[in-house]
């Protein structure tokens, strides 16, 4: 290929396909990692401020996703939330949402994959939230839910905020547990890593590929930068105080 | 009345005191590491002592003879924490408001206006925690303790971080809360001169047991 026609399909517009892969990791994304935050704050706030038999356990297993090869995680997905698993007829018979090979399918690994992450953002914004200011308002008569809702979790809130910027990013990056669990299926599936996947398998797709993995570059960089900003805002405050 | 029994173990540290005070303002004396704040946490079910009974006015809080353990939020104390402990990210009239919303309805009302008055907190209500000074802060802790409509106020050193001039403002307000409130007040301090103008009962710890107590009625 010349350098010269390299260089103007990189400028090119971006085809419909590109445009949808585009679009589905946003969906993706943005759902996965706004389903996940109810389930990664409860989790975070039983680590940072309850004591319980199994806790170490229960740790390990929101970690896991973190060091198991994502091939691994988009098999376990498979037998559980396939249609055959029974999560998976759990959610089928129950609300009529199947996730093997759909689009949800793709959320739920990039949720999965991005808990961790989630989880100890928000672990840690809630162990650096001063536990005196809590009782103190147990004493003013605020019952546990309360004292989370007032105190905790407004004083949490930019860690919070940093988890789920953390987790949309991993999940803008997953890639194999979602061609595990869903596979790579253009307009369903089909996201930008996995069409950067796809764009490196026929002859001249470098620069489609190299165009998706810009805008890749650019959706994580912009997300990591946020989840810094929010951080830097943390660490100010509790200086502060 | 007020009347605090208490055997408690934390590590090296042994309580073993029973305090009965006939007159609504008690004083706990004494030197750091006598034990004083524990007590006031025991009052306030932030420690649960091993062997105890806590009564204010008739109410019992707390008697592990029979199994009674009130939760933080159901004894109903408003306690002044020596580091006050104001909520950062509420303002002053939010921070005062606080303890508002779970008072039982029914029952004595400390009236806003008149608490907001006394404590001279008017001018303070839209500004944030950490732009008060030192008084300030001080007076918006005790306002928002009062304010939960307690059945008894717990003060840990409320004049120990002030200047002189501070203290005797903060201590002038804490008598007017004692006379126009009249809820029973448990205080912690180390300076017999200020217990002696506030308190009707004294009674001094050292190494966690009541070596001395005075009626001064």
């Amino acid at each position: 290929m010349e350098q010269g026609s390299g260089f103007n399909t990189l400028l090119a517009p971006f085809s419909p396909p590109e445009w949808t892969a585009i679009l589905l990791s946003l969906k993706v994304a943005t759902i996965g990692a706004a389903a996940s935050l109810p389930f990664g704050v409860a989790i975070a706030y039983l680590l940072a401020r309850r004591s319980f038999p199994c806790k170490t356990l229960l740790n390990g297993l929101v970690h896991l996703p973190l060091v198991m090869p994502p091939v691994v995680t988009g098999w376990l997905l498979l037998l559980g939330f396939g249609r055959q698993g029974p999560f998976g007829r759990a959610f089928e018979s129950c609300c009529g949402l199947v996730f093997s090979f759909r689009w949800t399918g793709a959320a739920l690994a990039a949720a999965v994959m991005g808990f961790p992450l989630m989880v100890r953002a928000i672990r840690l914004s809630i162990e650096a939230v001063d536990a005196r200011l809590e009782q103190a308002a147990q004493t003013l008569g605020a019952p546990a839910p309360m004292v989370f809702a007032t105190i905790t979790a407004p004083l949490a809130l930019p860690g919070i905020v940093a988890g789920l910027i953390l987790a949309f990013a991993r999940a803008i990056g997953e890639f194999g547990a979602t061609i595990t669990f869903v596979a790579n299926i253009p307009g369903e599936t089909q996201t930008i890593a996995t069409a950067i996947y796809s764009a490196t398998q026929i002859p001249g797709g470098e620069a489609g590929a190299a165009r998706l993995t810009i805008v890749a570059i650019l959706i994580a960089f912009a997300a990591l930068v946020a989840a810094e900003i929010l951080a830097a805002r943390v660490s100010r405050e509790a200086m502060d105080q | 009345m007020i009347s605090i029994e208490a055997r408690h173990r934390q590590g090296d540290f042994a309580l073993e005191a029973s305090i009965r005070a006939k007159g609504a303002t008690l004083a706990l004396c004494g030197p750091s590491g006598a034990g004083k704040t524990t007590l006031l946490n025991i009052v306030a079910g932030l420690s649960r002592p091993r062997d105890g009974r806590v009564e204010v006015n008739g109410a019992v809080l707390l008697d592990t003879s029979v199994g009674l353990d009130l939760p933080p939020r159901r004894r109903r104390v408003g306690y002044v924490f020596q580091e006050l402990r104001l909520f950062p990210h509420l303002k002053v009239e939010a921070n005062l408001l606080y303890g508002r919303r779970f008072a039982p309805e029914d029952g004595p009302s400390v009236d806003f206006d008149q608490a907001v008055d006394l404590l001279g907190l008017g001018p303070l209500l839209t500004r944030w925690p950490a732009r008060l000074s030192g008084g300030e802060k001080q007076r918006v802790a005790i306002g928002r303790a009062l304010l939960a409509n307690p059945r008894i106020l717990l003060m840990d050193e409320p004049l120990a971080a002030l200047d002189d001039a501070r203290r005797m403002e903060i201590l002038s307000y804490i008598e007017k809360l004692r006379d126009v409130f009249a809820i029973p007040i448990v205080f912690v301090s180390h300076r017999l001169s200020e217990v002696e103008r506030l308190a009707s009962d004294i009674a001094v710890l050292d190494h966690g047991r009541v070596v001395e107590t005075r009626s001064l009625q």
